[in-house]
Parts: C-alpha cells; structure tokens; sequence
C-alpha cells in the first residue's frame, strides 16, 4: 500500500474518465510531435538535396515545378531546353559547374537520368560495385532502386516511356546494368543514372518507328515526347530537360537568373527560394495543424480537471475518513497530483508511440509516391520540452481541483453522511 | 484509557453543548445513550480529536491533549485511536485487504498482512479479502471497518452508532465482535449509540 497505488487504483475505478482524458492528450501530444518529426525530416531531406546547387536552368514554366523535378525527382520537368543554349552558360566567368540533366524514362517508376559524371560527384555518391557509367545505354543504380528492382550488375532491362511505371516500354534498346551506388542519403538513391547520349539514342530509335503511328499515340503534354518531337524537328539540335548550376561566386545569383530569364528561351529558378516558397505554402497548413493540436492538449487538461474534480466531489467523504484516520493534508494532496501526472505521462508516451505510427505510416506512403523515406524515430529535442509541458499541465489541471483538500472540514464531512 | 473533564464545544451561541466526565479504562466498555440532536457525534468527534473543544480537556493514554498541535493530534488519531461509524466508510476503489492496511499505511506502522488475514479470520470475512467493499453487505462492511480499527493496535476504540444500520442478528455479532476483539488488544472501547438494544450489553452507560 502507498501513494501510487492508490492513486493507480482510483484511476482504474474511473476507467472511461481516465481513457478520455488520456486519450485527448494522447491525440494533442501525437499530433504535435508527427508535425515536428515531419516538419524536421522533410527539411533536412530538402536542405540536404538542394545543397551546393545554387541554381537550375530549364524550360519556361512554373519554377517551383522546374526545382522539384530537377532536384527532388518529384513533379514533372517543365519541357526541353537546347544543349548548346546550356552549354553556353559555361562562358560565363561567374559559372563553375554545369550539370545537365535529360529525363523522361523511368523503370518501375524510377526515374532514369541521363547527366554527367559531375552529378554523381555533386552528390558524392560513391560506387559499391561495379563501374560508373561510361558507354551510351550503360547505367549506374542508385541504392533504393538496386534494392526493390533486385537488378544486378549485366542485368539489362528496357525502361518505359514517361514517369510512371505503366508507360510504353522501348523494348528495341534495353540498357544495360554496369554499376550500383552506395546509399547516400540524397535523391541519388532512388535514380538510374546515365550519360545523355542513352537518352538521346533511345529516342532517336523511338522516333522512327512513331513515324508511322497515329499521330494521337503522342501525349503533347509528356516532356518525352516533346523531346522525341523537338527531335524530329530539329534533328541536329541535342536538347536536354533542366541543367543544375553551381557559381563561382554569389555575384552570379545578382545577374544570372535576369539575364537567362530575359535573354534565352530558358528560365532561371533558384532552389533556396522556391524552397522557402514552399515551406510557407505548408507553413500554414502546419500552423493550423499545430493550432488544433494543441487545443486538443488544452481540452485533454480540462477533461483531467473535471474528471478530477467530480470525482472529488464523491470522493470527500473518502478523503475526511483518510485524514482522520491519520493521513496529513498534503499526502492526500499528493495523492491527487499522482493521479494528474500519472494520465499526463500515459497520455504522453502512447502520444509520442502515436506519432512514431503516424510517421511509419507517412512514410510508406510518401516511399510508394515519391520514393523519398523518412525514417528517424529518435526523440526530438523538441519534445523533451513537449513532456515538460506535458507534466506541467497534468499538475496544474490535478492541482487546482484538489487545493479543497486544505480546505476540507473532516468532522463536517464525516457527520453529513 | 480515555477520559475527559468539563468538555464544552458550541458550533454557534445558540447551540451550544456540555458533556459530562467520562472515563474508560483499559479492557473496559463505556456505553454512551442519547437521542438524536444531542450531540452524540460532536462528542465522539471531540473525543476522536477531531474537533477542538471550547473549554475542558482529554486524556488518551494517560496524556494530556489540551493545547496539542494538529499534527501532533494526527499523530495521535492515527496511532492510539480506531474509529468506527455509523455507516461503514471505505476507499471504493481499494479491495477489502488493501482498505484494512491503509490504515498501517497511514500510520506509518508495518503493514501486515498476516494480521489483516487473522483478524478477517476472527470477524468471519476473510473470504472477501480481495473483493471490492461495494460487494460486501451492510454487516460485513461493519466487521471490515472494525478490523481496519483494530490493526494499529490502538489504545482506544470509538464507535458511533456502530449498530444502527444493522438487524437484530446482525447487530449482536457486531457488538460481540467489537467487545471481543477491543479487549484481546487491552484497548478501551467507547460507544456512541441511540440504539436501545445496546442497553444490557454494557454495565458502564453515561446518558447524554
């Protein structure tokens, strides 16, 4: 017998009391933590990717577009941009890399990327096995897509026209497996990668047989078949989708972008704006969320100060028959904070279990859609304050009901009944 | 051994009490009679050391506490005092075992709880040790409530209307109980009582 078990004791005597105001407190505390794990995992996972890339070239459109598909591999590319009209950046003096990119095919809906050698070093993937690619339709993979397409080295596959999975297949040229990456981390991951000339020869192939089929087999809207279609027009003149730009210095990021965006048919985007852009368009949806959260947290204390406060009510006689039979004010006091925090701990670490749940969960489904994995279920900084807040309110919501303990009048209470 | 000397106590000017002397040895029974309304529980709750009398003065054990602080008389309830009442009282959402050790608990003494399952044995209730005490009927909650007065082995028993929500039957076994028990522990037991069956159980009666 001591303190705890009671107070354990008459929790369980108020089952759905206490399921409730655990649960309400559970829900507030798992909502706020998910926010903050996501908010902490989707940035690192979007600062990480844009790192060292100051700048991306591709066709007009919208540039948010133009960064997420050129960065993340998560929309669709904007259109093509003519090889030589990138090539021409390379003059200028505050220009230090150039990384062109060529999409449009995929395999089990992983994106094949036709570059250079230079992205692979932007992303200091390194090789596991094998080779980089070096010969037209050689490709390199990335971890993630080794994995879950369980291709090895001289495996050859055909890729599928478009971005997802389902597209047409070009099965007259199969690439060819030569390497596979190390897992990095980064957007590499869950990339073929390729030299451009692989894309370039795929559809250059593609292009002669569509010769003959209907006219309406062409999607305008697919970014490949805008690369097959430049093709037939301008047979001579290499297109690639967007390019990654690295400056010399930051007087480039002053007088680049205008001149691109004024002077050529491509557009200029930065990605550390576009980024922010995007977390503000969240931001308020994350806001909101955090808002309800925590008038969740605020509605689980009142549920912990009326239950506690009805249940003292039928419990005075309980308490005056416990301080005459020796126990001293402040004990039984005690006693009823117990209970306070005992919900507020519970409500707190199946919140924080809720959350890690509610996390698996994003993540599959985010790995499914866009093959990006979120997997960090360590306790956040954050949420030591988020338990400290946690116990304040199960003590305060206790506290202010049980003070009438003080103020109990024992030979009154015990005469009335 | 309990006494007490020109104990008066009023909850407002116009209602205002005056006892008379009592003393209860050590092993022996003191029957308290009045009608309702004349202060039987103020005066159990005096000598309970629950409330604080206006003039006069009580000894429990041979010690004066007139003047005692309210922690010492804590100290005093929980460790020299068993308190029964009229109707038996308990932590609902403790079972029966856990009811009778908090008052050890309480009082800072050992819990025991081969002496909670003896004293069941001898009140004859000590197959629903581990029930809840809603379960119990009237007259088992009685007996509860006298064992849970018994475990500290307190210097005085206190009962007011120990008896009255219990039938003939019961009431006899209860009242044997308590005399039994209270004396098998050299305790002095007083009760409080308007119940008129109580009368021929008692030589020693104050009338209020």
């Amino acid at each position: 017998m001591n303190l705890l078990k009671i107070s354990l004791a008459n929790l369980k005597e108020k089952k759905l009391n206490s399921f409730l105001s655990a649960m309400l407190l559970t829900l507030g505390i798992g909502m706020i933590s998910l926010l903050l794990l996501l908010n902490k995992q989707l940035d690192e996972q979007f600062r990480r990717n844009i790192r060292g890339i100051d700048m991306v070239v591709g066709a007009k459109g919208s540039p948010l577009q133009l960064i997420l598909s050129s960065i993340y591999q998560i929309d669709a590319p904007t259109g093509n941009v003519p090889l030589a009209e990138v090539n021409s950046l390379k003059r200028n003096p505050f220009v230090k890399t150039v990384i062109p990119l060529s999409m449009g095919d995929s395999y089990h809906g992983f994106r094949i990327v036709g570059t250079t050698p230079k992205y692979v070093e932007h992303f200091q993937a390194k090789i596991a096995e094998g080779a980089l690619f070096s010969q037209p339709m050689d490709v390199t993979l990335g971890s993630k897509v080794a994995k879950n397409s369980g291709l090895k080295i001289g495996d050859t596959f055909a890729s599928s026209h478009g971005l997802d999975s389902d597209g047409e297949a070009h099965n007259d040229k199969k690439y060819k497996v030569v390497g596979l990456f190390e897992p990095t981390g980064s957007v590499v991951d869950q990339l073929v990668l390729t030299n451009l000339e692989s894309v370039w020869e795929i559809h250059e192939h593609a292009e002669e047989k569509e010769a003959d089929a209907p006219a309406d087999d062409i999607k305008e809207s697919d970014p490949a078949h805008e690369l097959d279609m430049a093709e037939t027009h301008h047979e001579e003149e290499k297109q690639v989708t967007s390019a990654l730009i690295q400056f010399r210095n930051p007087m480039g990021l002053i007088t680049i972008p205008r001149q691109i965006n004024e002077n050529t048919s491509m557009q200029a985007a930065l990605p550390s704006i576009e980024i922010n852009r995007l977390f503000s368009l969240l931001g308020v949806g994350i806001d909101t969320l955090r808002a309800l959260a925590l008038v969740i947290i605020i509605i689980a204390g009142v549920s912990v100060f009326i239950s506690l406060y009805n249940s003292l009510k039928e419990r005075k006689y309980e308490m005056a028959l416990m301080l005459s039979m020796g126990a001293t004010r402040t004990k039984l006091f005690l006693m009823l904070l117990l209970e306070g925090l005992i919900l507020a701990v519970t409500g707190y670490l199946s919140g924080v279990i809720l959350s890690r749940v509610g996390l698996l969960l994003f993540s599959r489904a985010a790995e499914q859609d866009f093959h990006y994995s979120i997997r960090e279920f360590n306790l956040l900084p954050e949420e030591i304050y988020l338990f400290i807040g946690a116990l304040i309110l199960g003590l305060l919501a206790a506290a202010l009901p049980s003070l009438g303990i003080y103020s109990l009048n024992i030979s009154r209470t015990l005469a009335e009944e | 051994m309990i006494t007490s000397k020109n104990l008066q106590f009023s909850y407002s000017p116009q209602k205002q009490f005056r006892f008379p002397d009592i003393k209860c040895d050590d092993k022996e029974a003191l029957l308290i009679l009045g009608q309702s309304g004349r202060g039987k529980t103020t005066f159990l709750h005096l000598l309970a050391l629950l409330l604080t009398p206006d003039s006069g003065n009580i000894h429990i054990g041979g010690k004066d506490l007139s003047g005692s602080s309210s922690s010492e008389r804590t100290n005093i309830r929980a460790k020299s005092l068993g308190i029964i009442y009229q109707r038996a009282h308990f932590v609902s959402a403790l079972s029966v075992l856990d009811n009778i050790l908090l008052s050890s608990y309480l009082a800072g003494n050992k819990q025991d709880k081969e002496k909670a399952a003896y004293l069941a044995e001898q009140l004859g209730f000590a197959d629903h040790l581990h029930k809840k005490t809603t379960q119990l009927s009237q007259g088992e909650q009685q007996r509860v409530s006298i064992a849970r007065a018994l475990m500290n082995n307190p210097n005085v028993i206190l009962a007011d209307e120990p008896t009255s929500s219990l039938d003939d039957n019961n009431c006899q076994k209860v009242i044997e109980l308590l005399k039994k028990q209270a004396f098998s522990i050299g305790a002095s037991l007083v009760v409080v009582t308007h119940d008129q069956r109580l009368k021929d159980e008692f030589p020693n009666q104050v009338f209020l």
